[in-house]
This record gives C-alpha cells, structure tokens and sequence, in this order.
C-alpha cells in the first residue's frame, strides 16, 4: 500500500502563546508534531507492517517543521516531503491544494492520513478540501478502522454516546482521532534511523499554486485572559454546597 | 436582500435546542432573510419552533438520488445545490460532531471559505472570531468570498425568541450519491445521555474518581441538573470512562453555561476543551490545585462527599 500521511509542525500543547504584531505569535516556543496527526502516523505505520508499501510524510509548513518530521519518521514512516512556505498559518483551502500537488507528483495513494484537527489553527477541514481533490471519500474523526482490499470500515463518535459505523471505498482519506490507537514512544535506534531517512523539499512557489487570494485570513489574534482566583466557600460541607448552590441560583442565574 | 442559510440538526426530539443560538447569529445581521434547511422530511413538524426564532423559509430538501438518512456525501451534495438555488450568502450550522462533517463537506464541494467552530460571528463585515491554540487566544478571521460557510460552538450565542411567519418549501435537488460512503450502523452505548457538546451543564469526573462505577454518583447528580457527565484525560487513560467522555485537548470541546469539575487538577489541555464555559465551578481536595487559580467558585473537599450533598441541596430546592 502507498500510503500519504499529512502531518503538522504546531507549538506544543502546554506552551505559552505569546501574541506578536497583532496577528503572529512568538515561534520560539517549542513545537511538535500535531497530536493527532501521531495517530494518522501509527495507524498507516501498522497498516504497512501487515500489508507491505510505504509511508509517506507530507507537511506543509516553515523549515523548522524538519524536527517533527523527524520525530514521525521515527515512528515508523518511511520518508518525508516538505513543502516549504514562509507562514505558519495558510488558509486550509490552499493547504489542502499543496499537499494534494505534493502528494500527487510523489505517487498515486491508496489511502491518505490526517489527524482530525491541528492544535494550533483548529480548522477542521483540511481532509475534507484534500479529499474532494483527489475525488476520494473521507471519514474524520475516526476512533476505529479496519481496511480490507477495496474498502474500509470507519467508526467515529457522533455525539450523545453514539458511534456511526461508516463503509467507506479505497483510496479514501481518514481523519485520525484520539482512541484510534496508542503510539508508542519510538526507541532510540529509531530515532536514530530517523536521522538518515530522506526528506525532500519542495518550495510551495513552485507548485503552480494561486496564493494571492486566501479564501480566509487571521486580521487579528488576542490572548483569551484567564479567570481569576475562585471564590472559595468554606464551612461544612453541607454549608459550602447550600453557599454555591445560592451563588449559581441568585448571582449568576444559571439554576 | 442578504441570505442567510441554517442547516437544522434534529435528532429523537426534533429540533436541537442549540440551532436558535445558530439562528440568532444569522439574524445579527439585521437585514438578513432566514432559510431552514431541514434534511429529515419532518419540516412542517417543526414550523413553530423555527418560526418562533425568525426562520422566514423552512426547506425541507429531498433529492433525486434517493433517501438521506445513511449518505453524508448526498446530503452534502443536496444542501451545496440548495445553497446555489436559494442564494445563500453565509450558511451556517451548529459546530457539533455532524455538523462539523456536513459543513466541511459543503464547502469542499463548494470550494468555499470554511470557519468551524466559530464563537462569534458579524456576517455583514464577514468576519468571525474563533478559539487558536486550544482557547489560549482567539482570533478573528476575515471571510474573502462568498458563499461562506460556519459552524457555531453550541451554547456560545445565546438564542432569543423573534417571532413571524414563515414559509414551508419543498425543494428536490438533482443530485446523486457518489456511491463510495455509506453509513452501516449507529450503535448507541449510552441511551438518553445528554449531548455533551450540547449541554447547559456538564459534571466532569477526574482520575480521583477511581473507577468506572464511581461516575454512578456524578450521573445522580447530573440527573437532577439536566447536566451531561464528562471525564479527564487521565480518567479516560486509566480506563474509568470511554474517550466519547474525555474533556480537553485531545477530547471534546464545550461550552455549557456551568461546569463543574471534580477532581480535576486545572491542567492546560483540560482548560482547552471547556474554558469558554460560562460558569466554572471546582471540586478538589486539594487547595493549592491550579484550577482554584481559574474558575469561578471552588470547594475544597472530596468529591466523594461533596458531590452526593450537591445532588441532595439540589433534589431538596427542586422539591
């Protein structure tokens, strides 16, 4: 199987955001590899094991995205390609164009890989926009899969405590979600080997793409303050309660 | 005349209480002219309710290419066909599990501008605001083409009744199913569970809770409330609750009115999911915890004991 995995280079999840120029952040913080795009790499990794083919990274992002890259690499994947623009934010219509060139001038897919969102700009659509594409199906959010020859088996969470199970035709694209399998930490000779695997780079100028018209733009970005100190009741636990209860009923209306 | 397109999500009940918050962001427009799109063939079932929030055209959208229910991409098909026919300028629907998928297929379709999730919404400039990097900043995002399409955080745009008449129209697109998505099954594991990205009130469980029996006593709680039961990461890791529960980063986002949290330690993965909660309340034994640094009102005390004297004050006020 050729399989694609599209992965995101993001500010870890504990980091501290600090706002720049109105619309950027500070990129000193550090970054990883998008949480859910781990899942997209473990799941096309143990596919391959079991059928044979190749796992391909595809990342759109700065150069600095190489260090995640490696970092999926050493999960297992077999190589990468790094198509390079100078932004960290890039509308996800013209993401999903990149990665649909990249990933076509590289191969023909049997199935691609996304994780279900990024951390960072939480757009949500990404797998969707690539999949429409390529004329592929796609299923995101995905917690369960099985993949026979021609056609999958998909589950996702629809809400309510319910789960869809979803048929869906190969090629296809999966939205990876948590609970879809547990990565497991790669060992030092493969971080290692990670070292040596190829990453190509592609200048995203170069792929005949229109970027002078974003179909969306970030005009500004402000840091969300957090609450203050809570407001502690104290006595018996009896008294405590009757005191929140009071406060949630006459303060806030909310009871 | 600007037009404003709503997908209605309905489920067991009809109409899903978080759709007029939806409405009502559409309405801010001022000038706009309210379209319904309902999927499920019950429209007219639903005339009062949408008319009440200022729905002036209720479309109850068939297709040429067969039964809905199990075809996302058909219905994506049919309602990107309906937003031409009807002129829609924005379309917008509720950010939950479906509405995020139907949206997104929408606007592939479309190759229209796409905001899901979106937490505030000025159609006449087309800007927007939403949650970046997990609710630690918010941005606002410029829409450059029309049609656009929005998804709406449940609960973030409070809905106000704007009664008048409107109209029901039979619309049948002429779309067929691609054929290559089908949904087989929806297994139900937990009947009648609230929504939790839906809910006004959510009581959320953290790993002190121990065990999977335990969140027995939040779900008491929860019953009197009318509230949805959440858990933590960590809970969820060490096999007290199903992910479908997990609150956070790597879980579900909400937005209720009130959040209570038991056991919950404050940590910023946590936070991302539930920190645009209107009211947040903490249980802890801890007092030095950092979720007392950052919510509303906090006891300090074992959920254990704190939480069944909350269900009891509660039941005893209702009574």
């Amino acid at each position: 199987m050729q399989i694609y995995v599209c992965v995101k280079h993001v500010p870890d999840t504990a980091a501290r955001i600090t706002v720049v120029g109105g619309s950027g952040f500070a990129e000193t913080c550090k970054f990883i590899v998008n949480p859910y795009d781990e899942y997209a790499v473990e799941e096309a990794v143990q596919l391959v094991k079991r059928n044979g083919g190749e796992v391909v990274l595809v990342t759109v992002g700065k150069e600095s995205a190489v260090s995640s890259m490696r970092s999926a690499l050493a999960m297992g994947a077999d190589r990468g390609i790094l198509v390079k623009t100078d932004a960290q934010f890039l509308d996800s219509a013209l993401t999903a164009q990149a990665l649909k060139k990249a990933i076509a001038q590289d191969g023909t897919a049997d199935m691609i890989f996304c994780g279900r969102q990024s951390i960072d700009s939480e757009g949500m659509q990404t797998p969707f926009r690539l999949a429409q594409a390529f004329g592929m199906a796609v299923v995101t959010d995905v917690v369960a899969l099985s993949v026979n020859e021609n056609q999958a088996i998909a589950e996702h969470d629809i809400g309510g405590g319910a789960t869809e199970v979803l048929q869906i035709q190969l090629p296809c694209v999966i939205g990876a979600n948590r609970g879809l399998n547990d990565p497991p930490y790669p060992k030092l000779p493969q971080v290692l080997r990670a070292k040596k695997k190829e990453i190509k780079q592609v200048d995203i100028a170069d792929l005949g793409l229109d970027l002078s018209f974003p179909l969306t733009e970030i005009i500004k970005l402000e840091a969300v303050p957090e609450r203050g100190k809570a407001k502690i009741f104290e006595g018996s636990t009896r008294e405590s309660v009757e005191q929140l209860v009071k406060a949630l009923k006459e303060e806030e209306k909310i009871l | 005349m600007f037009k404003a397109g709503i997908w209605i999500e309905t489920g067991e009940n009809g109409v899903k209480e978080a759709n007029f918050g939806v409405i009502t962001a559409a309405r801010g427009h001022g000038d706009a002219e309210i379209h319904a799109f309902v999927l499920d063939g019950n429209a007219d079932a639903y005339q009062d309710a949408l008319q009440s929030y200022g729905v002036q055209k209720i479309v109850s959208l068939g297709t040429d290419g067969g039964d809905l229910s199990s075809k996302p991409d058909l219905q994506a098909a049919a309602l990107a066909e309906a937003v031409n026919h009807f002129e829609i300028t924005a379309f917008l629907g509720l950010s939950s599990a479906r509405g995020r998928d139907l949206l997104a297929r929408v606007a592939a379709l479309m190759d229209a501008p796409l905001v899901q999730d979106c937490i505030g919404i000025d159609l006449s400039s087309q800007t927007v605001s939403k949650s970046h990097f997990s609710g630690k900043t918010v941005a606002t995002v410029k829409i450059n083409a029309n049609p656009f399409v929005c998804s709406v955080r449940p609960n973030t745009i409070e809905a106000q009744i704007a009664p008048c008449q409107c109209e029901l129209i039979e619309y049948r697109a002429s779309v067929q199913d691609p054929g290559k998505l089908a949904v087989k099954e929806i297994e139900k594991s937990r009947t009648g569970a609230v929504d939790l990205t839906e809910a006004n009130i959510i009581i959320t469980g953290g790993y002190p809770i121990g065990a999977a029996e335990n969140y027995n006593l939040l779900q008491q709680c929860a019953d009197v409330l009318g509230a949805a039961v959440g858990a933590s990461r960590a809970a969820v890791d060490a096999g007290y609750a199903p992910h479908s529960m997990q609150i956070g980063q790597t879980g579900k986002t909400v937005s209720p009115k009130l959040y209570i949290g038991c056991g919950l330690s404050g940590s910023v993965q946590h936070f991302a999911g539930m920190k645009t909660s209107k009211v947040i309340v903490a249980i802890n034994t801890d007092a030095e915890a950092p979720i007392f640094e950052k919510c509303d009102y906090g006891i300090i005390g074992d959920l254990f004991e704190v939480v069944p004297v909350l269900t009891q004050v509660l039941r005893e006020q209702k009574s």
